[in-house]
Formats: structure tokens, C-alpha cells, sequence
């Protein structure tokens, strides 16, 4: 049983690598087969992503001692071979992933997965690079998965075609390229001077390194932060990403909400274990000074945008922006408790503009049909118009009652989490932030950043109130042309569970709290981590039956 | 050695970049071609330039380090390739897919002169 458990941190790489692959045996007309892999991979990766979270709670000491789990990919020796490496922080982003990986996928059956061809194999392998760039701990196979995730998602973003799509696409692939280039730039020259790819063993050799090495290693560090926060969605590197989010196909855009926190937790990762190298602290990029600067610009671009959306998906795209912002600016300003105070942020935010993204093309279904992207998207694949009472209905699942009260409180209810306004979990995670920038210093002498963040936190909440609530008014109260949408239940469901997760963290919260400060302490002391990296050896004996066979 | 290694590298980031910023998109993946060029170079640069010395461990020489030359940047660079390759090419797929639906090379897929 245990040995059985010791596999289980490559589960959330290997089901959906086999069940995208398994997908492309069968013909895109197989469309029952494709779905039941593509189900049952994704609710197995849920069911794994869960296990993981317990394991690295200390739910099992016995075969996880201090709730971190190193895999010796091929049984090397840590610094040689590549490590996956699970803690609180990666659980948690691999069960948040899984959650939005279901909704989404159970959205997209719905209608969108007939709409171009290997939307569930692109999808898996999407699914697929997030859990294996949460999961790994060296530089070079971040780089892999990121491409693969990346590679996956250039597919998804043309998913259902039509010009606005390629368009936008064509200027998405054309950055994330040229920031993968930037990606390997700052790989290579880490390896050039520290002589390793993998983070713990970095962590580790970068304080013994001399002054004119240091000056390559931090040039390395910042070209790859830059790498970062193009991932991130960073200003001024996320012009692409408001075209690109509100362009997507709006099950691909919610699982897109979860891609720019990929960014920010390889931010989050690499600046914990570098953040004693030296005495001024981890490398610019990296540094807190930096990141609260690029936050706060962020948060403004995220703002404003915010004001000047005029559709539901891409008013969902600049949300992201902002909660990158908030995530940059927090995590910049620093101090204690504000790492796990924005990892309450971060889950909450992901499942507020997953669920937004799937509601904005909800909301858009009211509008007269052929005045959005949707109508080119049928057009072009010869569809139906859904909403044309005398055909048939083709789509399966029930049709839901109520369909304008279903859509009216959902966007309230997703208003409410994206401004942060009490009940929900939007609001215990501002406060959250808000309280730890206060604990950073006392009273009297807090420093001016901390106001900052303040007005920009609160600035920008008041913005979004504003933008959200005039789009609202617009959308259900003013236009006599209104028409009622039909809804499934396999599309309004993914919506409402993600909300009330929200809601559950926000009951929950204290229990939530608890386990993300026990994440936020593990990254305040990368020491555990750099030791459980370094000092693990393999559990059962490699076998020594070819070592006779070197140096004949 | 190390003088025109550098420059080559440099040239290639240098037109690879002018490329990448202009309106066209048959100069976009140029510029990009340039650039994955100039990064596999930098790769394989970051393991030490050496004449004559291979990255397999040979039975008859020493174990000595310094006969040797570093095998890792040769995988990074193999993989680099192969990634890079792959997404141009992906990216090329695109370029043709946009001229189709828009009529035009331009980026933006409308062009801005009359």
C-alpha cells in the first residue's frame, strides 16, 4: 500500500498525458468514447490532486515524513535526475486546477468540444503541463511542461476558429514564443554559472558563488523573472492577454484564468528558495520592491480595462489581469502572513473568473443572435442557431427553468467575489491581504507601500463595483430585445459548483486559512524543502544488474 | 573562438529582433527563426566552448572532468530545438490560417496604409 502511494506525486502528469493520447485512437466522430476517457481522466485527476492535498497535510507521516514528497524520476539521485516535488503550496495548485479542469470540461460538453477537432486531447494535455509545472523542482522540466501547456493552449485559443480568434491568437502564439525564447535564456545562463538546473540544489550553491558570477547569476534570475511575469500577465508585458482571453472559447478561457497563476507560483517558488542567497535577498525579479511596483501598474491596467470593456468575456479577461495585479502587488509588499493571506486570494480569485468566463457566454446568449463572436463560430461549422425555437434540439441535457434568475444571480454573485464585497470568499481574501499589510510594521511607522496597496486595493475593488455594475444594468435591466437564453444543466451546473466553492470558503475559511499559513510558513523556510530535495534517496534499492556492465 | 561565437549569436538576436517587430508575418517568423537560432546557440555556448572533446565518459581515457565536455547544455539544446521547431512551425499554421480569413500579411490583419 505504501509503495502504491509513493507514485502517486506522478498520477496528476500521467492520466492525462495517457487519456489525451488515448483520445486521438478513436475518431473525432467516437464522440461518446472521447468523453468517457475524457471524464473519467479528469475526475481520477481530482480524485488524485485530493489524495495529495491530504498526504502533504501530514495525513500520512509514515510515507511522507513532514508532508513533502520528493519522486526521483528513473530512481536519480536528486541534484542529477529530474525530482517532483509536492508540497501545501503545489497541492493546493493541482487540486485548484483539477476543480477548474472539471467544471470546464463538463461546460464544454455541452456544445463547445464539437466545434473544431482534438478539443479533449488538447484539452488533457493542457491539463497536463499546469499539474506538471506545479509539480516539478527543476528549471529545465519547468520549461518542458510550460511549453507543453503552452503548446496545448495555442490549439485551444483557435478552438471554434473565426477571424477575432486567429487573430488574437496569432498575437498571443507570437509573445508566449518569444517569451519562451526569454525562458531559456535565463535557464541556460543559471546553468552556466551554478552548474545546476535543479532549484533546491540552487538554492543551495548560489550563496558560495564569487562576486563576478553573481553578477551573471542575477542577470540569469532577472531575465528569467521577466519570463515569469510575461506568464503572469504582468504590465507591460499583458497586451496580449485581454485579446486573447475574451477571444477564446469560454470553457478554454476558464481554464486559461488558472495559466497567468502559473507565472506567479514559479515567482512564488524560485523567490522563497533564492531568497536567502544573499544578504540583499533574492535577485531583482524576485525582489519585493519590483514585484509591488509591476503589481500595482498591473492592478491599475486591470482596472481600467475593467471600465472599458464593453463585453461580459473580455470585462472577465481584464478581472484576471487584476487579480495578477492584487497577487504581485501583495506578494511584493511582503510581510508575515501576507504569502498565505495571497494564496486565499489566489484560490479565490481562479474559481471567481473561471466561473465568470462560462457566465459571460451565458450572458451573451441574451443578446440577438449574430451580433457577437458566437454566431461566427456556428456559422463556420455549420451548426444550428441554438436559439431558433423551430429546429430540434440537439444539445443534451435538460433545459434549466428560471434561465434569466439563474444568469442574473450568478453574475452578482460573481460581481461580488471579483470586487470583494462581503459574504463571499472575495471579500475574506482582501481582508486577509489588507490585515497582513497592516502586521508589517507597527502602526505609527508603516511604511507608505502599505497605503499604497490600501488605495490600490480598495481603488481598484470600487472601479470594479462600477464596471461591473453598469455592464449589469446593461445587460439584464435596459435592452427591450432581450431574449431569454436556453440554458442546460450541464452548462449552468460547472457555474454554480464553482460558486459555491466560493461560498465554502468563505464558511470555511478558517480551516482554509489554516492550511495555506502552514504553505505560507513552508515558503518563508525553503529550508525544509532544499533539505527533503537533497537528502532523498530512493526507497527501494536501484537494481544493480547493468552497473557490471560500465567501463568493459 | 569565442569572439565570433558571441557575435554570431549577437547578429542573429539583433535581426531576429528588428524582424520580429515589423508589420508582416512572413517577418514575424523570420524574426522568431533567428531568434530560436541565436537561443540554441546560447545554450549550447553556456556548456563551454571545446575542441575536440567529447560528452560521453570513454573507457580507455580517464574519468577526468576536464577531457570532457558538458553533456547537459547538448540535451537542453536538443530539446530546445525540438520545442522551438515545433511551435514555429505550429505558429507558421496560424500565419496561413489568419491570411486566409483576413486577406492580408499585415499583423493586425487589416493594414493601416490606404
Amino acid at each position: 500500500m505504501s509503495n502504491w502511494l509513493q507514485h502517486l506525486p506522478i498520477f496528476p502528469v500521467v492520466i492525462p498525458l495517457v487519456a489525451g493520447a488515448a483520445m486521438l485512437l478513436f475518431a473525432d466522430a467516437r464522440r461518446t468514447e472521447r468523453t468517457v476517457i475524457a471524464l473519467f481522466a479528469t475526475l481520477a485527476n481530482l480524485a488524485a490532486a485530493a489524495a495529495l492535498v491530504y498526504m502533504a497535510s501530514e495525513g500520512m507521516p509514515e510515507v511522507w515524513p513532514g508532508g513533502i514528497a520528493v519522486y526521483l524520476l528513473g530512481g536519480w539521485q536528486a541534484p542529477f535526475g529530474i525530482v517532483l516535488v509536492v508540497d501545501r503550496l503545489a497541492a493546493v495548485m493541482l487540486m485548484l486546477n483539477a476543480v477548474l479542469a472539471l467544471t470546464s470540461l463538463v461546460y464544454a460538453l455541452a456544445r463547445w468540444k464539437r466545434m473544431g477537432p482534438h478539443f479533449q486531447s488538447l484539452f488533457q494535455f493542457l491539463v497536463m503541463g499546469i499539474n506538471g509545472a506545479f509539480l516539478t523542482g527543476d528549471l529545465f522540466n519547468l520549461f518542458v511542461f510550460v511549453e507543453v501547456l503552452l503548446a496545448a493552449s495555442y490549439g485551444l485559443v483557435l478552438h471554434g476558429l473565426g477571424e477575432p480568434r486567429v487573430k488574437a491568437g496569432l498575437h498571443y502564439i507570437a509573445v508566449n514564443l518569444a517569451g519562451s525564447f526569454v525562458f531559456l535564456i535565463g535557464v541556460s545562463l543559471i546553468y552556466g554559472v551554478s552548474g545546476t538546473l535543479n532549484m533546491a540544489d540552487l538554492a543551495a550553491r548560489v550563496p558560495a558563488l564569487d562576486d563576478g558570477d553573481r553578477i551573471l547569476f542575477e542577470t540569469g534570475a532577472a531575465i528569467l523573472g521577466v519570463a515569469f511575469l510575461l506568464k503572469a500577465g504582468a504590465w507591460p508585458l499583458n497586451f496580449w492577454l485581454s485579446s486573447a482571453y475574451s477571444a477564446a472559447a469560454p470553457p478554454v478561457a476558464a481554464v486559461f484564468s488558472i495559466m497567468t497563476k502559473v507565472g506567479i507560483y514559479a515567482l512564488l517558488r524560485l523567490g522563497s528558495l533564492l531568497s536567502d542567497s544573499s544578504a540583499a535577498g533574492a535577485p531583482a525579479p524576485f525582489n519585493d520592491g519590483w514585484l509591488f511596483g509591476i503589481g500595482l501598474a498591473t492592478l491599475a491596467l486591470g482596472a481600467a480595462g475593467m471600465l472599458s470593456a464593453q463585453q461580459p468575456q473580455r470585462l472577465a479577461a481584464y478581472c484576471v489581469i487584476a487579480s495578477s495585479g492584487t497577487l504581485l502587488a501583495a506578494l511584493g509588499l511582503g510581510g508575515a502572513g501576507m504569502k498565505s493571506a495571497a494564496l486565499f486570494y489566489l484560490v479565490s480569485s481562479v474559481l471567481a473568473t473561471g466561473a465568470f468566463f462560462m457566465l459571460s457566454e451565458m450572458i451573451e446568449r441574451t443578446e440577438r443572435f449574430g451580433e457577437n463572436v458566437l454566431a461566427i463560430t456556428f456559422e463556420s461549422f455549420g451548426l444550428e442557431d441554438p436559439l431558433d425555437p423551430s429546429l430540434p434540439d440537439d444539445v443534451v441535457g435538460t433545459v434549466i427553468p428560471a434561465a434569466m434568475a439563474f444568469l442574473g444571480l450568478s453574475f452578482i454573485a460573481c460581481a461580488l467575489l471579483v470586487t470583494g464585497l462581503p459574504p463571499l470568499s472575495g471579500f475574506v481574501a482582501k481582508f486577509m491581504i489588507l490585515s497582513a499589510s497592516l502586521g508589517t510594521a507597527p502602526l505609527e511607522t508603516l511604511p507608505i507601500s502599505v497605503w499604497m496597496l490600501w488605495a490600490a486595493i480598495l481603488g481598484s475593488s470600487l472601479t470594479a463595483v462600477i464596471a461591473l455594475g453598469k455592464m449589469g444594468g446593461r445587460l439584464f435591466w435596459s435592452s427591450e430585445d432581450i431574449v431569454t437564453p436556453r440554458l442546460h444543466l450541464i452548462e449552468a451546473a460547472p457555474v454554480a459548483v464553482l460558486l459555491l466553492l466560493s461560498v465554502a470558503l468563505a464558511v470555511g475559511a478558517g480551516p482554509a486559512a489554516d492550511y495555506l499559513v502552514l504553505a505560507g510558513h513552508s515558503l518563508s523556510s525553503p529550508q525544509t524543502y532544499i533539505e527533503a530535495v537533497l537528502g532523498s534517496a530512493l526507497s527501494p534499492p536501484p537494481s544493480t544488474g547493468i552497473e557490471g556492465n560500465w567501463g568493459n | 573562438m569565442e569572439v565570433v561565437y558571441a557575435l554570431a549569436i549577437g547578429v542573429l538576436t539583433g535581426s531576429g529582433v528588428w524582424l520580429l517587430l515589423r508589420p508582416r508575418t512572413f517577418q514575424v517568423i523570420m524574426g522568431l527563426s533567428l531568434l530560436s537560432y541565436a537561443v540554441n546557440l546560447f545554450i549550447f555556448g553556456m556548456g563551454r566552448l571545446t575542441v575536440g572533446s567529447a560528452p560521453i565518459i570513454d573507457a580507455i581515457k580517464q574519468t577526468d572532468p576536464s577531457l570532457y565536455d558538458d553533456p547537459v547544455p547538448q540535451a537542453l539544446v536538443l530539446t530546445a530545438i525540438v520545442i522551438g521547431f515545433a511551435t514555429t512551425a505550429l505558429f507558421l499554421v496560424v500565419l496561413l490560417a489568419s491570411r486566409g480569413l483576413t486577406g492580408t500579411d499585415h499583423v493586425d490583419g487589416e493594414d493601416s496604409e490606404p
